[in-house]
């Protein structure tokens, strides 16, 4: 338990292993229903939500010609920083998690997909697929957690640099895909030791990213304002812009998912010999949502369902919402609580946890070990990290 | 000319780093969707019912697509409830249109879902013709076409396009009834007009032709070329009858399902570079296990021929479900196998 949240009780002391592994089942027997009923209604909607993203964002570069006038720059920016939102989210991130793998079109297939990003999707997909939806909020394994260069829990030792800690996160928002790609880099660990920065494996992957940054780079401040002529700083601006947009939207949302209050993170040796009910446990106690209407799902990538897409990360993305109430209901009658609230709401509370570890811990009962009641019939993997 | 042509493809590198990290194409799938140089499909034009259950569609293809030859089968890529999913049709308009007839299969459902479901105006995926069941370039003078029920189909195609270079054509054709003729009323006028010499057979009535039967029908049997299709059970019965004729390089088959044999013993199939894992059965082809789990797998005629299917086995074993052979491979070994007609038999690992 991570003493941010000052809890006096283990939150699943009250459940036995039978409970956890019934928890199991019934996921289990949500997500076959889901998968069972697959069909034509799914497929027209990746469809359309991937035309709409082609039409807007031809559209705004189209706009963006004559991105001089301030109306053009405007709409021309809103709608591409709109578009690549989509791209990003609902499109990218849930293709590449092979939500729609089922419908058998390579054109929309976790092994093609390329994404309008700066990581390359096979290194993502490693670092996100494999890493952070396995080890989800396991401090020190999951990257996404701080990202390496955040202090995310009270257990992790606090050192002045971390003092900085708001503002390193304000900048890695603002260039958060070059942060991503970073982070699937793994640069924090591989430009460590010269040994790792020389391994042919590390310098064919920067090469990968150099690559793909170098287009992507070259299509958003080059190509696209050059044919704009007489618009072309203002078609860099506005690319400027959308990026920077969709930066700042993608790492809210992001934050909201495993930061705010309510969110469980857990110690390295706790998953060890995870069961599927015990791995289904940690999704649920791991992952925060953001309450909203549809377009916000869709904005989100439905990523404000967080918590059923860690259950269920290879279900299609507009069925998150279906399985929501079941979710919901099951930890209602297990006595879990289901992180969920607004968007502002869960910034928030994110940024405040942020801010409140750039400084040592308060006080010495902190860092003591809490004296918490031993989970009944639980393994010990399935204590909280020692506070 | 070189001058233009490095200015063509200067001009079209820029659309292509416009439009990265997709391919310009992808845009334009948006209004053109058969313009697309990468992505063959194909627009339902026409829907015309034959039988109570078959009908053909009439289709024009994208961009890109080669003239077929007559006896040629086109695959054809249909999404049912959201899956896209590929069969080989004949084609049975003669070049320079584009004809397929879709018969219902019991439980079949691809062609159960055209043949309910298919309407001018829809845009299937498509393939480039294929299929070696074709007439030489040197006519034969004496032609005979033995087919049954959707059987009738790549001969249709021969018929319109090439009766005109054929001088002596018997077609025997079976199907249950009268009215489960494909293509009835076109095959009895032609009939009619002395063009060819038809011979139809309701196998609810007459039973099914064997060998001796069709003997019986065309005495002249050995002088003529014959091309047959239908169902296995009668081109396996032909194959043996003009084998022990000493006839059999004139014998010409085309089967629409592979001739299954033997069923493997199932097991887990790993699909190595996706690390998709499958518990698949045994009378189950790793080509349609994969599909099942998601993984893009490679794929052509679905029957053992065309080997667009072969993927490297590198360990395990599996078991080919025509004749049951059985390919093991042994650590560090890597055998290509047809995923279309193999199974599962015990874990097997695949490097896909």
């Amino acid at each position: 338990m991570t003493t941010l949240q000052r809890k006096s009780v283990n939150p699943i002391a009250h459940l036995t292993a039978a409970d956890v592994e019934a928890i199991g089942r019934e996921l289990d027997a949500i997500r076959d229903e889901v998968i069972a009923s697959r069909g034509a209604r799914d497929a027209a909607y990746i469809r359309k939500v991937i035309s709409v993203q082609r039409r807007l964002e031809l559209g705004s570069r189209a706009v963006l010609l004559f991105s001089l006038f301030p109306p053009a720059w405007l709409a021309g920016t809103a709608g591409l920083a709109i578009a690549k939102i989509l791209e990003n989210m609902e499109i990218g991130h849930n293709v590449m998690h092979g939500q729609w793998d089922w419908m058998q079109d390579p054109k929309i297939h976790s092994t093609r997909w390329e994404w309008d990003n700066a990581s390359p999707a096979s290194q993502w997909k490693h670092s996100h697929n494999e890493l952070h939806h396995t080890y989800t909020n396991v401090v020190g394994r999951d990257n996404d957690l701080g990202y390496g260069i955040m202090r995310v829990d009270e257990s992790q030792k606090w050192h002045p640099l971390y003092l900085a800690q708001p503002l390193w996160n304000f900048v890695n928002a603002c260039f958060f895909e070059y942060g991503i790609a970073a982070y699937d880099l793994e640069l924090g660990r591989n430009l460590a030791t010269r040994k790792r920065r020389r391994a042919p494996a590390f310098r064919a992957a920067v090469k990968e990213v150099r690559r793909k940054i170098g287009k992507q780079v070259l299509k958003d401040y080059i190509v696209h304002p050059l044919l704009s002529g007489p618009s072309f700083l203002h078609t860099i601006a506005a690319n400027f812009t959308a990026n920077l947009i969709r930066n700042l939207w993608t790492h809210s949302v992001i934050m909201c998912g495993h930061f705010p209050k309510g969110v469980e993170t857990f110690e390295r040796t706790s998953i060890e010999g995870e069961t599927r009910g015990e791995w289904y446990l940690r999704q649920m106690l791991g992952s925060a949502n953001i309450s909203g209407g549809r377009l916000m799902h869709i904005m989100t990538g439905n990523l404000s369902h967080q918590i059923e897409h860690h259950l269920f990360p290879d279900l299609p993305s507009n069925r998150y919402a279906e399985v929501a109430p079941k979710v919901r209901d099951l930890f209602e009658r297990y006595g879990l609580s289901y992180t969920s609230g607004p968007l502002p709401k869960q910034v928030a509370s994110a940024w405040a946890k942020v801010f409140r570890l750039a400084l040592p811990n308060r006080d010495d009962s902190a860092t003591a070990p809490l004296a918490a009641p031993e989970p009944r019939g639980l393994a010990t993997r399935w204590q909280r990290t020692p506070v | 000319m070189a001058v233009v042509q490095a200015l063509r493809s200067g001009a079209w590198r820029v659309v292509e780093l416009l439009s990265t990290p997709l391919v310009p194409a992808d845009y334009l799938d948006e209004i053109a969707p058969l313009r697309n140089p990468g992505v063959l499909r194909c627009r339902i034009e026409q829907v015309r019912p034959e039988t109570r259950d078959a009908v053909t569609l009439v289709l024009r293809p994208g961009r890109g697509f080669r003239p077929h030859e007559p006896g040629q089968y086109v695959r054809l890529g249909v999404d049912v409830d959201g899956v896209r999913r590929w069969r080989a049709y004949s084609v049975t308009s003669a070049p320079g249109g584009l004809s397929v007839t879709v018969n219902a299969v019991p439980g079949g459902v691809v062609s159960n879902h055209l043949i309910a479901h298919a309407r001018p105006g829809q845009v299937l995926h498509l393939d480039q013709a294929a299929g070696d069941f074709v007439l030489p370039p040197d006519r034969p003078a004496k032609v005979l076409f033995v087919t049954a029920g959707s059987g009738v189909t790549p001969v249709m195609g021969m018929l319109r396009t090439h009766l005109g270079e054929l001088r002596d054509v018997v077609v025997v054709h079976s199907a249950p009834i009268p009215e489960a003729v494909v293509f009835g009323a076109e095959l009895r006028e032609l009939a009619a007009s002395g063009r060819i010499r038809l011979v139809e057979r309701h196998t609810r009535a007459d039973g099914r032709l064997t060998p001796e039967a069709l003997a019986a029908l065309v005495p002249d049997l050995a002088e003529r070329h014959t091309w047959a299709c239908g169902p296995n059970g009668m081109l396996d019965d032909l194959g043996a009858y003009w084998d022990e004729a000493g006839l059999a390089g004139r014998l010409h088959v085309e089967r629409f399902r592979p001739a299954t044999a033997a069923i493997g013993e199932g097991g887990k199939v790993t699909f190595g570079r996706t690390g998709t894992v499958v518990d698949a059965d045994g009378s189950v082809p790793l080509l349609e296990a994969g599909e099942a789990a998601g993984v893009l797998m490679p794929s052509g005629c679905r029957m053992g021929i065309c080997f667009t299917c072969v993927l490297p086995l590198t360990g395990g074993a599996v078991r080919d479900l025509r004749d049951g052979r059985l390919t093991t491979v042994t650590e560090g070994e890597v055998v290509p196998v047809q995923t279309c007609v193999s199974a599962a038999a015990g874990p097997c690992h695949l490097d896909h």
